[in-house]
Formats: C-alpha cells, structure tokens, sequence
C-alpha cells in the first residue's frame, strides 16, 4: 500500500543556496509525524514543497499515490492537503465564522462557474460552527480576527484547516507565540485531531510538546536529512542530540 | 422633456460604466486604471456594426464579446503583477487604446467616428435600453455578490495568498472578473456610442478611467447601490454645473481625497455606520 504522502529526493535551491537536500520521507493515514530541527533547517522549506507553494529544484511530491509536484496550490488543498501557517493569516474582512464557512465550501469553488451558480451558505455555516467548536472558540464565531487575541487565531487557523477536509493537515509552529498552558492546550487538541481518517505532519520549535504527542519524529539539519522513525528512537539518535540539543557527547 | 432623456441616459450608461469597474475593483480588489479603454472598445464595436447596418440591440453582445476577449487578455497580466503595477499596467493599457485607435484609418483616426445612426426606436427607446442593460447588470452584480463566486471575490480582495491556501483557483476568479467586469464596459461603451452619436479616441483617455474610479471609491468599492448612487449624482453633475464641468478633474480629486480621508469604504461605508450607530 502506498503511503499518504510521499516526498522523494527533493532538492530546494534559492540562488546559490541549497535550502533542502535529497530529503525523502513517506507519511502514512492516521499518522502524526513531528518535524523538528534547528532555526534554518528547512523545516518550512520542505512544508511549502508539500503544499506548492515553492517548486523543487528536482525530486516529486506525491499525494495517494499521485504524483502532485506541478500542481497549483489550490488543487492541493481542494484533493487533500490543508495548511496551517505559521504566521496566522485570518482573512480580516470576514468573521471567523466566515473564515471557516469559506474553507468549508471549498469545493463549491473548484471553478468560477460552479462558484457562480450556487448561492446558498448555510450547510457551510452551520459546519463552520462545529469546527469552531471543536477547537474550542464558538463563541467568538462572530468577532472579527481583529477582535480575538493570538490564540484564537492560532485555533481559527486550525478550524479552517479542518474546514477543508484534508487527509493530511501540515500545520507550521502551531504553538509559536503561546505561553506553556496555552500550547499544552493547543498540543492535545492537535494530537485529539489525528484519526484513521486524518494525519498531521507538525512542524514545532517547542520540543517538549512535540515529544509528548507525536509517535514519530522526522529530524533535519542544515536541509538534509538526519533522521526518522520512532520518537524515542530518533530522540536518542547521537546525531539527532548533537545536531539539535548541541551535544558533544552522549 | 427631451433634456431630461438625455440627462437620465447619461446616468443609466455611467452606472452601467461604473459597476463594471465594480466588479473587477470592488469586488475582486483588482485596481483597473484603464477600464475606459474596454468602454471605447465596447463603443467602437457598436458603432461600427450599426454604421455597417446593424440594429443596436444586435450589436450589444459584439461589442460585450469584443470588449470582455481584450478583458480576458489584460486579466493574464493581473496573474502576473499585483496592487501598484497592476495599476500601472492597466493605465498603459489605456495609453495603448488611445494610442493605437489613433492611427487606425478605418476607425476615424484623430477624427474618430461620426454619423452614427439614431436608434431605430429614438431617444426614448435608448433610455429604456440603458436603464434596462444597466438594471440587468445591476442584478448580475447583487447576484455575484450572493453567490459562492461573490464569496471568493471577497476573499481574493482581502489576502490572495491567504485565498489560494483555501483552495480557491485565485488565477481563474480574477480572470472571470476582468471578463464580466470589461464585457460590461463594452456594452455601457456601445449604448453611449449610440448616445452622443460621435466618437473619437479622447473619449477614451485615462481621465475616462480615473473618472469612473473616482465613482466607485467615492461609491464606496464592492457595494452595488452606493456606487449606482456616486455614479449616478457625479454624471450629472457636470451636465447641471458648468463649474463642475470645467473644474471636474479638480472637484473628483477633492472628492476622492475627502472620502479617502474620512471615509476610506465610500459612501457605503458612512452610512452603515450611521446605521450601526442607531441599532
């Protein structure tokens, strides 16, 4: 059986600089893999090869099976992927039950003329609702994003993220800017989110949470690949502690 | 009677003129400083049917269809370039109407075209026809605004980026923008061809397209009937003052400033805060 998703031999480069080198890495359903590695490892290089948003310089990005290298964001996002980003980016004008209503439909506009003869919003709203409430802010459905503090938009980004219906959601630093409760909050509701139906690929600067809610971890340094497999396994890679915890010694 | 005609089909075709704009500008946030350029194109075409016997009626969905293809065109641009140099780009598309109309022969050159035939069903009937198109297109935009695609408009004028990432196909939407927004331009070109029955290539020029701008900022950019009103009240108001006429360059740039400055979402915007303020 093929897995999920399948990134195979991805080299990034931005001018001279290679950013992501020969990185392969296959993430099965029902799996929530953690990425780490340290500032400037390409950790959000390889999350936007996934989801389109920069084109490798060589190797292939594969969803089910398919090969989705050229294909345009949208059409990502519309058979599967979903992205939550690491600087939050609410759309400002709509509320946040918008916001989530708009993702929700998103195959009412896989193309204008679709978009265009349907007018009616409210199966989407009312699942935007329960989105909302899954993460926990249904009552601030109709607050604007600039109304609600940091965390609510870090739980709008992943309500919208769910909106989409994805079997994989790539979520980068999700818990950035949370104080510890907050991000103990956020890290169980991220590993509540993975079922047979849906996997998480998390990428996180805050280690500790990391460790406590992914079975798997995926380590990268300096763009190359440096290790991958069981948590506790990869946690006591000497490479792994070196190379992230800047230990000389195990 | 007859300057009252005149007058009211002045206003439908501006209104017509302005929520095409609408649509590109204020629903999809695309900033468009050469929509006249689609107007002339629009104007052109009718006009050039009917002198070759056609009946307006017929050369509508022409001049639409002319008009909405070169739409189509600078639609790729807007793919490609974004906020300021999309407005640049669009302002060359204006100098480039003008520019190369000019040198056409067969369109009139600088003397541009005159002698276009009176409407079969006179004066009257044309203000029908303009009040009707401008109504149709009014509906279309409500619709629009309703409809799933009004929803990604809105999205795509607030962050495409964030749009994309939503899984809406941002290139496909702005072009359907440009192509409704310009098609509409070129029908409200092809009645007003038909309204002051001589055309040339400064009717088209980048004041044209500043002007119809000035309308939809003034109107308040994405609202139907606030732009209908601007559109409607600032066409006029250079038939009924001469010193609005001489100085409308001048009285729209204050205007817009005023708006820019107290009011940045129009007329639209003021008053739902009036009315927020009451509740």
């Amino acid at each position: 059986m093929s897995a999920l998703l399948s990134v195979s031999e991805v080299t990034v480069k931005f001018g001279g600089v290679v950013a992501v080198e020969d990185v392969s890495l296959d993430i099965g359903l029902g799996e929530l893999v953690g990425v780490i590695g340290p500032n400037g490892a390409g950790k959000t290089t390889l999350m936007r090869v996934i989801t389109g948003l920069v084109k490798p310089f060589n190797g292939t990005v594969a969803l089910d099976g398919e090969d989705i290298t050229n294909w345009a964001v949208d059409k990502r996002v519309r058979n599967g992927l979903a992205l939550g980003q690491q600087i939050v980016k609410p759309l400002t004008a709509f509320t946040l039950l918008e916001n989530v209503a708009l993702a929700s439909g998103c195959q009412r506009m896989a193309s204008p003329l679709q978009a265009l003869i349907q007018t009616k919003r409210d199966k989407e709203l009312a699942k935007a609702g329960e989105f909302l409430d899954m993460v926990g802010i249904k009552s601030a459905s109709d607050a604007y994003p600039s109304e609600v503090p940091l965390g609510y938009l870090k739980c709008l980004e992943l309500a919208r993220a769910l909106a989409l219906e994805p079997r994989l959601i790539l979520l980068d630093e999700p818990l950035a800017g949370l104080n510890q409760a907050e991000a103990t909050e956020m890290a169980d509701l991220i590993s509540s989110l993975v079922n047979e139906t849906r996997s998480i690929l998390l990428i996180e600067h805050n280690l500790r949470e990391v460790i406590r809610i992914c079975p798997k971890l995926y380590v990268q340094d300096q763009g190359r690949y440096l290790d991958f497999g069981p948590t506790s396994e990869v946690m006591a890679n000497p490479k792994v502690r070196m190379a992230y915890l800047g230990e000389a010694k195990t | 009677m007859a300057y009252e005609i005149i007058v009211a089909t002045t206003m439908a075709i501006t209104i017509l003129f302005a929520l095409s704009l609408n649509i590109i500008t204020g629903f999809c946030g695309q900033v468009s400083l050469g929509h006249a350029a689609f107007y002339g194109l629009g104007a052109y075409t009718g006009a050039m049917l009917t002198k070759a016997g056609w009946p307006l009626i017929a050369a509508l969905p022409p001049a639409a269809i002319v008009a909405g293809s070169v739409g189509f065109v600078v639609g790729l641009a807007s793919l490609r370039v974004r906020h300021d140099f999309l407005a640049i780009t669009t302002m060359g598309v204006a100098f480039l109407f003008v520019g190369l109309v000019r040198k056409q022969e067969w369109l009139g050159g600088e003397i541009g075209i005159s002698g276009i035939p009176a409407v079969q069903f006179g004066r009257p009937g044309l203000l029908v026809l303009s009040i009707i198109c401008a109504a149709l297109f009014a509906a279309l935009a409500v619709y629009i605004k309703r409809s799933w695609m009004g929803f990604a408009f809105d999205s795509i004028a607030n962050d495409e980026d964030t749009a994309r990432v939503l899984g809406i196909d941002v290139p496909r939407f702005k072009l359907w923008a440009f192509v409704i927004g310009t098609s509409g331009a070129g029908v409200a070109g092809a009645l007003y061809a038909h309204h002051v029955r001589y055309i040339g290539p400064d009717s088209f020029g980048f004041v044209e397209s500043v002007t119809v701008l000035a309308m939809v900022i003034i109107g308040g950019v994405g609202s139907v009937w606030a732009v209908a009103l601007a559109a409607a009240v600032l066409s006029v108001l250079p038939l009924w003052f001469q010193f609005v006429s001489d100085y409308k360059l001048l009285i729209y740039g204050l205007l817009v400033f005023g708006v820019m400055r107290f009011s940045p979402d129009g007329i639209a915007g003021a008053v739902q805060r009036l009315l927020n303020r009451r509740s």
